[in-house]
């Protein structure tokens, strides 16, 4: 009989590690997931609502696709993990064998036991699920008057431009005290401060949520915050707070966790035959500065192609190379390349640079004792990513990088450049420090 | 755990995005303008033409420039395509169908039936709409208006007016702002003016649109166009011989250098009514495998309908024998037959390897064409080619093709199809182009290392039906012989993974399984080939 490699989760951790496995050998492959039929892009939701596409527009295979490939797709909700019979237990009362079992499950929305956060009207935006309980509550400006979101991070901001679309307004309460400037330097923060009140959303930063308050049939009515006491009517409330890995189902199995499914380097489990990956994997340390839970799509990515390896024979470590992630804020797009972090390090200095337009900044990090280059934030500028990713490898010194930074622009063409500008101010800085 | 496994999985449709005030006033002013004609085309007979025709075409592009400042002037700059899958125009809804229907039945009264717009016979005054147009017409060039000029006018006004508005949804784009500007002067000036003046200056060369090439013009080398050049002196001659460089040398120079987008989306007047008034329909193009199948079967088809029709047109003007003219039928089919071969060789030799399983439908190709080509030589009389009326080939070409599929189809569905199904699935143009942006040029699109996150805002954007995400998230780049080029897909990618570019040919083409960010043994393991 052929080996039965069973993978929980179909987002795009598992469905990598399904396509390599298949690309790889011949071993029976089976997929289940209890969110969709199919495997969907998580990261086109906010598209979904503001009518850029429609759902099967975000599935980046087409339907015959799997049978084609010989990956059979399980609907059902893994409740209880067997290890010691390789079976897993179905929630619709089912069961499965496997052979090897591959732990996908992704993240869901976190909830900080606030007052309220179960009632009707309230909601995460992880899950296709949530995106439905969104499309019933905030239709419109007249059903929804206002929306408040609680939690200043990636998947906030989207949720605001989501609402925003559709012109119910915002009130987006931030506990930083500029937008997410755990992550990004106060220069880019501020200016994406800016720009959000630019979309004439109501942003709140320093403020945390007290409480959700209940109409008489159970629906959100309003919100207190903590700092101030105000009450602000509204009719959803999105909790944006981050997200943990979706892992509740496996806690009482014989799976080592901790936040997050405890793998090593080769993204084993305690248990043999069982792996971990994406979202709801946690190193049991952080590789290269790395965190040792890494929520974001290529991580899961580059851990299925890894893991694919692994399971056909070609046993290697889990090895990412240099960081690099996107995301955009409204109008502006972000790309960061190698480390840059909000405040600089020991050793480190920061060099920053904004358009006077204020919807363009760089700022580059480097080593203030060998001059090395360390990493690059951009924003509303597209910069190539082999560039950097090379830049990194050769360890390139920082002026090395601001000379040549028209090698790395990706921009469209006839676009308007801005490297002399930008050499022009490290030069002057340098003047000055 | 919030699994919420009993959700139904369909979403409702929102409600649509309401319209302001300001513009729901546009509209009233456009639909004035195009109410005036209707009455005309109901045979209204207004008192003062040129007004009446100057305050409709005026009111319908004011009310689509009042519209779309409305629509984007007032917000930041950005990604502007809220709600199109909720617009009903947009999204195949009532409007679309009902568009679609207007729009078809106006193209077949033109092409079929230009009397019920007014075109006056046999030295008649025009009535109707045509007549509307006649002060303009007289006022370019001296003469009536025909249906054709009606129709140019419209084009022309249509490119205009909505280009302006494309220019306002992409006004961070200079890329895109440089094209459409490029395609309303391509249209204002050479498909409208220039051909009215050159009739002007001398009435009886034939209507020559300079940046029409064949086989998109497939009618400049019939035989009462090259007389009608030939016998207009330097001038004629000149132009058929443009004609001939056009498609055979400058063409595949700019191909090389730029790709097809150098005609595609910056000079043809088909593209550019795609890209401006057909704007609101490009993600309603297919980009299922099937669709893709099916559009290299029939866009093949029709280039070697339009290569074999153009030889046998030509074939048949030319006599047999050689003291009249030394471009004898048996000369020039042997040239025809021998350039082809060439081509066909030089691709075998050169691109084998990139053809893949390509290249036995090439040769398939290849060889139905000289096949085709053999049969007529062999079987052809003077005045019948494959059994059949010489001329019966050209009329079934341009009925079939000309007016049937770019213009009914290819325009008339574009609120059902998308904007450019004849770009996509007919045009013989598109297909000599795409061929030769496929294995001879610098043009690709750079996917960015391993930044996709396979949201498919490109591939819904791409109005060729590209599944430009199908590349995207296996790092690889997009080199494909429908893209025009137009670079939406760029634009809408939220992660800046797509890029435009000419670059040297070499690693072009790169098909990788595991992407840039991992670990660098891994990828050198996977990737090498
Ligand atoms: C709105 C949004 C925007 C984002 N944007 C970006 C971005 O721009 N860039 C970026 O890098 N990352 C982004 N992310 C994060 C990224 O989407 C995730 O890192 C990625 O999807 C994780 O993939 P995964 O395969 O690990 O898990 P998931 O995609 O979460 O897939 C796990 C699947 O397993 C199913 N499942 C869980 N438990 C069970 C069970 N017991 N039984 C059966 N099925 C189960 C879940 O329902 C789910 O379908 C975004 C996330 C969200 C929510
Ligand atoms: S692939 Fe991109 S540039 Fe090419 S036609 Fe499609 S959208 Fe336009
Ligand atoms: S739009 Fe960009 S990120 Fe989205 S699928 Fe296309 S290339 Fe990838």
């Amino acid at each position: 009989m052929k080996e039965h490699i069973v993978i929980i989760g179909n987002g795009i951790s598992g469905v990598t590690a399904a396509r390599h496995i298949r690309k790889l050998s011949d071993k029976k492959i089976t997929i289940v997931s209890a969110e969709t039929e199919y495997f969907f892009s998580r990261t086109a939701l906010m598209y979904i609502y503001m009518g850029h596409m429609k759902f099967e527009h975000t599935q980046p295979y087409e339907n015959w696709f799997w049978k084609k490939n010989r990956i059979d797709l399980k609907k059902g909700y893994v409740s209880n993990i067997d290890t010691d019979a390789k079976t897993l237990h179905f929630a619709e009362g089912d069961s499965l064998k496997y052979d090897k079992l591959i732990i996908a499950t992704g993240s869901k929305p976190n909830k900080f036991g606030w007052p309220g956060q179960d009632l009707e009207g309230v909601m995460g935006m992880y899950h296709k699920q949530d995106l439905e309980n969104l499309e019933k509550h905030a239709p419109n400006k007249e059903v929804c008057k206002r929306a408040v979101i609680v939690g200043g991070g990636l998947i906030g901001i989207e949720l605001a431009e989501m609402l925003n679309s559709r012109s119910i307004p915002v009130t987006f309460l931030v506990r930083e005290d500029s937008f997410w400037n755990g992550v990004l330097p106060s220069g880019e923060s501020e200016m994406i401060n800016r720009h959000i009140k630019n979309h004439h959303i109501d942003l709140r930063l320093g403020m945390n949520l007290k409480e959700i308050k209940s109409d008489e049939n159970g629906k959100v009515k309003s919100i207190i915050i903590q700092e101030t006491g105000e009450e602000i009517e509204c009719n959803v409330v999105g909790l944006t707070a981050g997200v943990s890995p979706n892992i509740d189902f496996i806690k009482d199995s014989n799976i080592e966790t901790g936040r997050g499914v405890k793998v090593n380097r080769y993204l084993e489990t305690n248990i043999p035959d069982v792996y971990a990956i994406g979202d709801c994997a946690e190193q049991h340390e952080g590789i290269n500065g790395r965190r040792p839970i890494e929520a974001v799509w290529y991580t899961g990515r580059m851990m299925g192609e890894t893991l694919a390896q692994t399971i056909c024979g070609n046993k290697i470590q889990y090895n990412p190379g240099h960081w690099f992630n996107s995301a955009k804020f409204m109008d502006i797009e972000y790309q960061t390349y190698g480390w840059v972090f909000a405040n600089p390090r020991e050793n480190e200095a920061h060099f920053h640079w904004k358009h006077e337009d204020d919807t363009k900044c760089i700022t580059i990090c480097y080593d203030t004792t060998t001059n090395a280059f360390l990493g690059i934030n951009t924003f509303g500028i597209r910069m190539r990513h082999e560039t950097f990713d090379t830049w990194l490898t050769e360890k390139r010194d920082v002026d090395y990088v601001i000379n040549h930074l028209s090698e790395a622009n990706f921009d469209p063409e006839f676009y308007s450049h801005y490297e002399a500008d930008i050499l022009l101010a490290y030069n002057k800085q340098l003047q000055t420090a | 755990m919030s699994n919420k496994i009993n959700h139904s999985m369909s979403l409702a449709k929102p409600d649509a995005l309401d319209i302001t005030n300001k513009q729901k006033i546009a509209l009233a002013i456009g639909i004035i303008g195009l109410l005036i004609l209707t009455l005309a085309l109901f045979n209204t007979d207004f008192p003062n033409k040129g007004l009446f025709l100057t305050l409709a075409l005026g009111l319908i592009s004011g009310g689509i420039i009042i519209y779309s400042r409305e629509a984007y002037l007032s917000k930041l700059e950005g990604i502007k395509n809220d709600g199109v899958w909720f617009k009903s125009i947009s999204s195949r809804g009532t409007w679309g169908w009902i568009v679609g229907v207007i729009l078809t039945a106006f193209y077949i009264i033109l092409y079929f039936f230009p009397k019920y717009l007014g075109l006056g016979t046999d030295g008649a005054e025009n009535t109707g709409l045509i007549s509307l147009f006649d002060p303009l017409s007289k006022l370019l060039s001296g003469r009536p208006a025909s249906q054709w000029f009606v129709y140019g006018t419209l084009y022309t006004v249509a490119i205009l007016a909505f280009g302006y508005k494309f220019i306002l949804k992409y006004r961070h784009n200079r890329y895109q702002q440089l094209r459409t500007g490029s395609v309303m002067f391509f249209q204002l000036g050479f498909a409208f003016l220039i051909p009215e003046f050159m009739y002007v200056m001398n009435n009886d060369l034939p209507y020559y649109d300079l940046k029409s090439v064949w086989p998109l013009n497939y009618y400049i080398f019939d035989e009462w166009s090259v007389n009608g050049f030939l016998s207009n002196g330097n001038i004629g001659l000149a132009l058929i011989l443009f004609g001939i460089i056009s498609i055979f040398v400058i063409t595949p120079i700019l191909t090389y250098k730029y790709g097809k987008r150098w005609y595609c989306s910056w000079v043809c007047g088909c593209g550019g009514l795609a890209e401006t008034a057909g704007d609101s329909f490009r993600q309603l193009s297919s980009k299922k495998m099937s669709a893709w199948k099916l559009e290299r079967w029939l866009i093949h088809t029709v280039l070697v309908f339009s290569v074999v029709m153009t030889v046998a047109m030509i074939y048949t003007y030319l006599g047999y024998d050689k003291n009249d003219f030394w471009l004898t039928r048996g000369v020039f089919i042997s040239l025809v037959i021998g350039f082809l071969t060439l081509v066909f060789a030089g691709v075998m030799y050169f691109k084998r390897q990139e053809l893949g399983k390509d290249a036995k439908y090439g040769a398939i190709g290849f060889f139905v064409v000289i096949a085709l080509l053999l049969i007529m030589h062999f079987t052809g009389t003077t005045n019948q080619i494959f059994y059949i009326k010489s001329g019966a080939l050209r009329s079934a070409y341009g009925l079939y093709i000309g007016s049937i599929f770019s213009g009914v189809i290819g325009t008339g569905f574009y609120p059902i199809l998308g904007s450019r199904s004849w770009c996509r699935f007919g045009c013989p143009m598109a297909a000599i182009l795409g061929f030769q942006q496929r294995l001879f040029s610098k043009f690709r699109i750079t996917t960015n290392g391993g930044q996709c996150i396979s949201c498919g805002n490109c591939s819904n954007s791409c109005e060729m039906g590209i599944d430009v995400r199908a590349y995207a998230q296996k790092g690889e780049n997009i080199v494909r012989s429908s893209c025009v080029g137009c670079g939406i897909c760029s634009a809408v990618c939220p992660r800046g993974v797509l890029k435009l570019e000419n670059d040297s040919m070499e690693g072009r083409i790169n098909p990788t399984e595991v992407l840039l960010g991992n670990d660098v043994d891994l990828m050198d393991l996977v990737n090498k080939k």
